[in-house]
C-alpha cells in the first residue's frame, strides 16, 4: 500500500493521517517550505521545520495553530513516523522522511544542491520510494556556481553604477532576493535597497542570524541628488511584479535583471525584456536530481511538477522504477513568474 | 572572433539602441576590413549558405552526448534554438580550456565555409570537435554561423547607423551602400567606407520608402488636391534598375528577382536609363489575386507554361532616378511627369504607371475607396505631391488608406509554442469553424495566426492553455475547444491545399471573443459566403 497518495487536497499519508503541502485546507499539514503554492491558508494544525516557522506565520497569520520541529526531529502520527530534514531550497526548508512499517518514503518538497548561505545544505536521506521535484529536470539545465554568478552580478552593478545608472535587480521575495544579498558579500559591503515586497522577510532571515548585506527600503532612501538621479549607482531588489509598474519610474533609465534559473535560456530574458539574466536557481538542476536519486537510494522514484514526464521517461529507460505525480504545485512556468513569488 | 563574441554578447544584453551602436562602433574600431565586413554581414542579417541542416547536427549531438532521440527533441523544443540547445547539452562533454582562437573572418573563410567541401561524417567529426574544445558562448556562435543565421537584435537600419558614424558619412549613403548583394571583404568592406559618395555607381537599388497605414481622420490631411492617389496593390514591392543599358530587379527584401520575372525584365529594355519604384502583379486583363502571383515567388527560373498561366506586370508608380540623376528630392508631381514620360517613350504592356484617382473631395474618394475588394485592391495610396522620396518608414507623406478586413469568428483548437526568444510561450494557433459532416459538427481548421494579442492577453492565453491540454504533439498541444477570437483577414480564395476548402490571407487575431462560447463561432457555410462576395478569382 502507499505510504504517500494523491488526493483531491494534495499528498497525503493514510497511515499517520496527515498531508503534504495541501492545496485544500485540511486537519493536519506538513509543511515543506514557505512558498506559497507550498503553504496554503486555512489548515487546522501546521507542522513545520523550527526556522521556516516566522515565515509561516508571517504568511499566514501570527494565530496559526503550528508546531515547530528541528531538523531530524521525529515525531509519530498515527502509525506513521515523520520527521524533517534539510531541502536546501530556502530557509527552514525541509524534506519530509515517512516511516510506516519499517518502509521509508520521503518527498523532497522544492529542493536543491547547490551552495547557498542562507540555509541548512539539502542531506540525502535513504529510502524506499523518493518523490522529487523536477522543475527542471532536462539535461539542458546545469546551474552555474552561485560565486561566479554573484560576481556578475557585482560587476553589472558596478558597470551600471559608472554609467550613473541604478540597477534594479529582479528577484523572488522569498529567498532568492536574501540568497543573492548574502552572495554578494563576498564582493563588497555596500548598502542595498529594497522594493517593499522584501523588506519584512528579509527581516525574518535578519532575525535568523543570516549574514547579508546591508539593506534600506528603497521608500527610505533620501540620497543626495535631486530627480532621476537619485538612485544613480544604487542596487535595487525588487519582486519580477514590480517590473512595468510605475514604482518602476523612479529608476530613470536603470539597468534592469533578472535572477532565475529560467534565465538560462537566451529567448527568455530576451523576450521579458531585462537587460540581463542572472542563472541563480533554488531548484535541482538535471545533475543534482540524478545525483539525489541515485544517493537516496530509492528503488521507486514519483516525480512532480515542471518537467516530471521528462525525467520519468528518462530513468525507466535506465530500468528504473518511476512514474509522474499531478500535483497542483504551479507549473513554474516563468510566464506566471510575474504574479507569484514562488519557484525559479 | 573573441571581440566578435564581446559584440554578440553587448548586442543581446541590452535593449537600448544607442548602447547597441556604441557597441558596434567599439568593435568596427577594433576590427580589421576582413573581420569588419563579416561582423556587418552578420549583423545586418545576412546568411552565408547553411552548411549543415538540423538532421545532420542532430545526429552530430545524438553522437556525443548518447542521449535518445526524444530528449533531444524535447530539449530543442524547450530551448527553441538548435545552436543553444547543442551548446547546453554539450556542457557534460567539453573539454576545459578552449577558446576561439582565431579571428572571425579566419572562422568564416577557412573553418565554416570549407565545411561545404565535406561528406556528411566529416562534417559531423569536423564540428563535433568544435563543441567538444569550445566553451559554451563561443559553441553558440560557431553552431549559428554554421546554420547560417545569428540574429543578434540589431536591424540592418541600426547596423548602416553604426557604419555611418564610424565612417562619418551620410546615413543613407551606408544604407545604400549596404543594400543588394554583396560578398564580405576587405575591399568590400572599404568601399563601403569610400569617403568618395559621388562615385555610387552600381546596380543597387535606393532604400524604398514605406508608407504608413492612415490611423486619422482622413480629412485631417487637408486639401484631396495636395495628395496623389492611387490604388493599393497587393503585389511584391520592387525597384527596377536600369543603369548604363543593365537591368535589375530587386525585391523591398533587397533580394535580386531579375531572373524570375523575364517578361518585365525584357521589356525594361525599351525604357532609357531610369530606377522605378513600383509593383509587380500576375496580370490577366486585369490584377489577378495574389495567391496566383505566390506560384512565380520562389520559382528563380519559371517555365513557358507557369510564363503563360501566370504573366507579370510592373505598375510603376515612382521615378527616383533618370539618365543617371537622382531625382528623389524633386516634389512627387515633378517625378510623376518624369515617370509617364519615360513610360510612354517605352511603350510596353508589361510597364504601366500606377493609376491615379481623380477626386473632388474625400467623400468621392471614399465611396471609390470602397469599390476596392471588387477591384482586387487593399485600398488607397495618399501621397504628398509636394513630397520628396524619404527613406525608410518616415511618416507625413505617403499614407495607405487600406479597407476594413473581412473578419470572422473561430474556435482555437491548437497551440504550438513560439521560436527563439518565444519558446516558452505558445504564440502560434489554429483556428477553427463548424461545419457538418457525416451528420456532425466538427470544426474544421482554417487558419493559423500567430500576431495580434497583447502581451498580457498572450500570458493568459498560456496560462489558460497548460490549464486545458487535451494532448501534446511535441510543440503542438491541442486544447478544449472553449475559446472564441474573431480573425481578421484581407482575402479570402478557393484552396484544393486545405481541408476546409479555403485559404485565407495574412489572418491574424483582431481579438478575444471572452463574451461568446465556441457554439456561436461562425460556420464554414458562413465563411465560405465571403468567398461568394469578395473572392478574388
Amino acid at each position: 500500500m502507499a505510504i504517500i497518495e494523491l488526493t483531491p487536497q494534495g499528498l497525503y499519508c493514510p497511515a499517520g493521517d496527515f498531508h503534504i503541502d495541501p492545496w485544500r485546507p485540511v486537519p493536519r499539514a506538513v509543511i515543506t517550505h514557505g512558498h506559497a503554492d507550498h503553504a496554503r491558508p486555512g489548515n487546522g494544525l501546521y507542522f513545520a521545520e523550527a526556522s521556516g516557522a516566522p515565515i509561516l506565520r508571517h504568511r499566514l497569520g501570527a494565530d496559526i495553530q503550528l508546531q515547530p520541529l528541528a531538523y531530524g526531529e521525529s515525531l509519530s502520527l498515527g502509525r506513521a513516523r515523520i520527521s524533517l530534514h534539510p531541502a536546501g531550497h530556502i530557509l527552514g526548508s525541509a524534506q519530509v522522511r515517512v516511516e510506516v512499517d519499517g518502509e521509508v518514503w520521503v518527498a523532497t518538497g522544492d529542493f536543491k544542491r547547490d551552495s547557498d548561505p542562507t540555509c541548512t545544505a539539502f542531506e540525502p536521506v535513504a529510502c524506499d520510494t523518493l518523490i522529487t521535484e523536477a522543475t527542471f529536470a532536462l539535461p539542458i539545465y546545469r546551474w552555474p556556481s552561485m560565486d561566479s554568478v554573484a560576481a556578475d552580478i557585482f560587476h553589472w552593478w558596478q558597470h551600471n553604477a559608472a554609467q550613473g545608472r541604478a540597477s534594479v535587480l529582479f528577484c523572488y521575495a522569498l529567498g532568492k532576493a536574501q540568497r543573492v544579498l548574502a552572495a554578494l558579500r563576498a564582493h563588497t559591503d555596500q548598502r542595498v535597497l529594497l522594493h517593499g515586497a522584501v523588506v519584512p522577510l528579509t527581516e525574518i532571515y535578519r532575525d535568523a542570524g543570516i549574514a547579508m548585506l546591508p539593506t534600506l527600503p528603497a521608500l527610505d532612501f533620501e540620497g543626495d541628488r535631486k530627480g532621476k538621479q537619485r538612485y544613480a549607482g544604487e542596487l535595487v531588489i525588487a519582486p519580477p511584479g514590480a517590473n512595468g509598474t510605475a514604482w518602476m519610474k523612479r529608476f530613470g533609465d536603470c539597468g534592469t535583471g533578472f535572477c532565475s534559473g529560467w534565465m538560462l535560456l537566451r529567448g527568455n530574458h530576451r523576450r521579458r525584456g531585462y537587460d540581463r539574466g542572472f542563472v541563480m536557481s533554488d531548484h535541482a538542476d538535471w545533475p543534482s536530481l540524478l545525483s539525489t536519486i541515485e544517493e537516496c537510494g530509492a528503488t521507486r522514484v514519483l516525480a512532480t511538477h515542471g518537467r516530471s514526464d521528462t525525467l520519468v521517461r528518462y530513468l525507466r529507460e535506465r530500468g528504473q522504477s518511476a512514474a509522474e505525480l499531478q500535483t497542483e504545485f504551479d507549473d513554474a512556468g516563468i510566464d506566471d513568474a510575474s504574479d507569484r513569488e514562488a519557484t525559479g | 572572433m573573441r571581440d566578435f563574441a564581446d559584440l554578440f554578447v553587448s548586442l543581446d544584453t541590452t535593449t537600448s539602441t544607442n548602447t547597441k551602436v556604441a557597441a558596434l562602433r567599439r568593435y568596427l574600431e577594433k576590427a580589421d576590413a576582413a573581420d569588419a565586413a563579416w561582423a556587418i554581414y552578420i549583423a545586418s542579417g545576412r546568411r552565408a549558405k547553411r552548411l549543415a541542416g538540423r538532421p545532420l547536427l542532430k545526429a552530430a549531438l545524438r553522437r556525443v552526448t548518447q542521449y535518445p532521440e526524444w530528449m533531444i527533441d524535447d530539449a530543442y523544443a524547450t530551448v527553441g534554438d538548435f545552436a543553444e540547445t547543442a551548446s547546453l547539452l554539450m556542457a557534460e562533454f567539453r573539454q576545459p580550456g578552449g577558446s576561439l582562437q582565431h579571428s572571425l573572418s579566419h572562422w568564416m573563410e577557412s573553418e565554416i565555409l570549407p565545411l561545404a567541401d565535406l561528406d556528411d561524417e566529416a562534417r559531423i567529426r569536423r564540428i563535433t570537435d568544435w563543441w567538444r574544445s569550445l566553451p559554451q558562448l563561443h559553441c553558440f556562435l560557431v553552431t549559428k554561423l554554421i546554420t547560417g543565421g545569428l540574429r543578434v537584435g540589431v536591424s540592418q537600419t541600426l547596423v548602416a547607423r553604426a557604419v555611418a558614424e564610424h565612417a562619418d558619412l551620410p546615413r543613407d549613403v551606408i544604407t545604400h551602400r549596404m543594400m543588394g548583394a554583396w560578398q564580405p571583404s576587405p575591399a568590400w568592406y572599404e568601399s563601403l567606407l569610400d569617403p568618395d559618395i559621388s562615385a555610387d555607381l552600381s546596380a543597387r537599388p535606393y532604400p524604398f520608402y514605406l508608407a504608413s497605414p492612415l490611423e486619422q481622420d482622413v480629412e485631417e490631411l487637408g486639401a484631396v488636391d495636395d495628395w496623389l492617389v492611387e490604388w493599393k496593390w497587393d503585389g511584391i514591392r520592387a525597384q527596377l534598375v536600369k543603369r548604363k543599358g543593365e537591368i535589375a530587379l530587386w525585391s523591398r527584401g533587397e533580394e535580386l528577382i531579375t531572373q524570375r520575372f523575364p517578361e518585365i525584365t525584357a521589356a525594361a529594355a525599351q525604357l532609357e536609363d531610369c530606377v522605378l519604384d513600383g509593383e509587380i502583379l500576375a496580370w490577366k486583363d486585369r490584377v489577378l489575386p495574389f495567391s496566383e502571383l505566390q506560384k512565380r515567388i520562389g520559382r528563380k527560373t519559371v517555365g513557358k507554361k507557369l510564363l503563360a498561366d501566370v504573366p507579370t506586370r510592373f505598375l510603376a508608380y515612382d521615378c527616383l532616378e533618370r539618365d543617371g540623376e537622382d531625382c528623389r528630392q524633386a516634389p512627387l508631381s515633378r517625378r510623376r511627369q518624369m515617370l509617364e514620360a519615360l513610360l510612354a517613350a517605352a511603350d510596353t504592356a508589361e510597364l504601366g504607371a500606377s493609376p491615379t484617382l481623380d477626386a473632388r473631395d474625400w467623400d468621392s474618394l471614399a465611396e471609390q475607396r470602397s469599390e476596392s475588394r471588387t477591384r482586387g485592391v487593399e485600398g488607397l495610396m495618399l501621397k504628398r505631391r509636394d513630397g520628396a522620396y524619404l527613406t525608410g518608414r518616415k511618416r507625413g507623406a505617403w499614407w495607405k488608406w487600406k479597407v476594413d478586413p473581412l473578419s470572422i469568428d473561430a474556435v482555437m483548437i491548437y497551440a504550438r509554442a513560439g521560436s527563439g526568444r518565444r519558446a516558452t510561450l505558445f504564440t502560434d494557433y489554429t483556428f477553427a469553424v463548424w461545419d457538418e459532416r457525416d451528420g456532425e459538427q466538427v470544426l474544421v481548421p482554417v487558419a493559423k495566426a500567430y500576431s495580434g494579442l497583447t502581451d498580457r492577453e498572450i500570458n493568459a492565453l498560456n496560462k489558460w492553455i497548460r490549464a486545458n491540454t487535451l494532448e501534446r504533439f511535441g510543440p503542438v498541444r491541442s486544447v478544449a475547444a472553449e475559446q472564441v477570437f474573431e480573425l481578421a483577414f484581407e482575402g479570402i480564395n478557393e484552396s484544393s491545399r486545405h481541408k476546409s476548402g479555403i485559404a485565407l490571407r495574412f489572418p491574424r487575431i483582431a481579438r478575444w471573443r471572452e463574451d461568446i462560447g465556441p457554439d456561436d463561432a461562425d460556420t464554414l457555410a458562413q465563411v465560405k459566403r465571403l468567398l461568394t462576395l469578395y473572392a478574388q478569382d
